[in-house]
């Protein structure tokens, strides 16, 4: 196997030098707990103060709003689970999308066996959800609106400034899922009327088991994790300073490089789904093609399963995933591919290749003229593939 | 998560293809849950399978399942090929991930759907062997629409 090309990116990230670089000193030199008194502690304490303002920036926040989690799901679950216990006296009516993640959905679902109501709102073809749809659903009774910023599996990126000033006019509190958005497109907090967001670190470049939840000051949320009187009391547990550190390394680089990134994985993305679509007969892009994340291309593949289809990738030393129900360890395929419409036959057979801007033209066309190979191999072997031939005859 | 030899059947499936008027055929699974097995046999005057090829649309483990399958047939007499059951696949391909343990049964399954095909087009009754439910014929229409 020669090169390893990575096309995982949605998945997890490669840590940038600079930010491992940041961490390290908090490790072994600058390891006192901010919460101490003494000096020696001041300099992580100043690293954590530091690493909030910087993440405060990048969406338009103030620092006393960034409360350090251990990742997105942990954000996710806060923000649904802990607005659902504060606001129970007004309502217990949730509104949420087929399309979430799981750290979303499973969420939600928990909340219903404890006595709350859920809206699960459609989306069309290409994975967005329609305002109309959401302004009607709406009712007296609805205390939270949890919609992602931009979808994990299809890329598609939610209208929400629109979400948001639908939520505002009704006065609906509106948590977003943005990890996968945070660092990768623009988010204003203030100009999209955003109460609450999740990010997390190791998907731009920064380290795992780090996230962070916006809270909008004035949002009444119960605490999550008891203990201890970090995170204004809100978050308790001993900084993960190292990790602090590098989220907001791997944040500030994620803003400087924002433009320009966009701008390079675009146009590569846009180059890869060319030449998928025009060079792989019978497949389908997924996701809307112009509000997408500027690293995504997710495409279905007729007549073939997706991880059958992983496994020889892998063995070309190209890493992607699918929504295959084989993959995703149940027996149906991903909910995100069967909630924009695709039969579950179909929906096996897609593949999810996520960029990032250590990736070239020449990676691509690698990977694409492997997959024409793999493509063309699996389906030689497939029964609905000889089916449909011979009933094209 | 895939021993030696599971991964060794997918890149090189022994077996794969169709036979041209096949003694018997059969076609298991559903495409719905991601898993299609079409197995093709040939089977001379004294009941002994000279051939078996398979066609599969699944993952790893399905393909796998059914290459080790039609090696396990192959030279057999129809009363032997019943008696290869999910677990003889599972066992001759050094096991399978709890989550795959279906796909050997699938494998099974086109075995017996196959045979079955054969008794019936040649008015035979095989002791032991009965009619495959597991059918995809019912799934076609809704594959052929789509697009």
């Amino acid at each position: 196997m020669s090169k390893l090309i990575y096309l995982d990116n949605a998945a997890t990230t490669a840590v940038s030098k600079e930010v491992v670089d940041a961490m390290l000193p908090y490790f072994t030199e600058y390891y006192g707990n901010p919460s101490a008194i003494y000096s020696f502690a001041n300099e992580s304490g100043k690293a954590v103060a530091s690493a909030r303002e910087t993440l405060a920036g990048i969406i338009g926040a103030k620092p006393e709003e960034i409360y350090f989690t251990g990742g997105g799901s942990e954000s996710d679950n806060w923000a649904i689970k802990a607005t659902a216990e504060a606001y129970a006296s007004k309502g217990k009516h949730i509104i949420t999308t087929k399309i979430e993640h799981h750290a979303v959905l499973h969420t939600c679902e928990y909340l219903e066996k404890k006595g709350y109501e859920v809206t699960y709102l459609d989306v069309d073809e290409n994975g967005l959800i329609n305002p109309n749809e959401l302004e009607k659903a709406i009712r007296e009774d609805t205390i939270l609106i949890s919609i992602m910023a931009a979808n994990n599996e299809i890329g598609t990126i939610e209208p929400i400034e629109e979400i948001g000033k639908i939520a505002k006019s009704h006065g609906v509190l509106f948590h977003t899922d943005a990890v996968q958005a945070f660092g990768h497109i623009k988010i204003d907090v203030d100009k999209m009327n955003i109460d609450m967001l999740s990010a997390s670190g190791h998907k731009i470049n920064g380290p795992k088991g780090i996230g962070l939840m916006y809270i909008r000051k004035g949002v009444k949320i119960r605490s999550f994790i008891h203990g201890g009187a970090q995170e204004r009391q809100r978050r308790a547990g001993t900084h993960n300073v190292p990790g602090i550190v590098g989220f907001g390394v791997a944040a500030k680089l994620a803003l400087e490089n924002m433009e320009a990134r966009i701008k390079y994985e675009t146009e590569l993305r846009d180059y890869l789904i060319k030449r998928v679509m025009e060079e792989i007969p019978y497949t389908r892009l997924n996701g809307d093609k112009e509000k997408r994340l500027p690293n995504n291309a997710n495409f279905c593949f007729r007549f073939i399963e997706g991880e059958s289809l992983l496994i020889l990738l892998d063995q070309n030393g190209i890493c992607g995933s699918s929504g295959s129900a084989c993959t995703s360890g149940s027996l149906d395929p991903s909910h995100v591919l069967l909630a924009i419409g695709l039969p579950h036959e179909i929906a096996h057979g897609s593949l999810r290749l996520t960029l990032s801007d250590q990736i070239k033209k020449e990676d691509i066309d690698f990977t694409v003229d492997r997959l024409k190979e793999i493509i063309e191999r699996l389906r030689s072997m497939s029964p609905l593939y000889e089916d449909f031939i011979k009933k094209q005859k | 998560m895939y021993s030696e030899k599971v991964i060794d059947h997918f890149s090189n499936p022994r077996n794969v293809g169709e036979i041209e008027n096949p003694s018997g055929v059969g076609t298991v699974g559903n495409a719905k849950c991601g898993d299609i097995m079409r197995m093709y046999l040939d089977i001379d005057d004294n009941g002994i399978i000279q051939e078996a090829k398979f066609k599969t649309f699944g993952c790893g483990a399905a393909v796998a399942t059914s290459s080790m399958a039609t090696e396990l047939v192959k030279g057999k007499t129809v009363e032997e090929a019943l008696k290869v059951t999910n677990k003889a696949v599972m066992e001759a391909l050094d096991g399978l991930p709890p989550v795959k343990v279906h796909c050997s049964l699938l494998a099974e399954e086109a075995i017996h759907a196959a045979l079955w095909d054969y008794a019936e087009k040649h008015d035979l009754k095989i002791e032991g062997l009965q009619k495959p439910v597991n059918d995809i014929s019912e799934h076609e229409e809704d594959i052929a629409e789509e697009y």
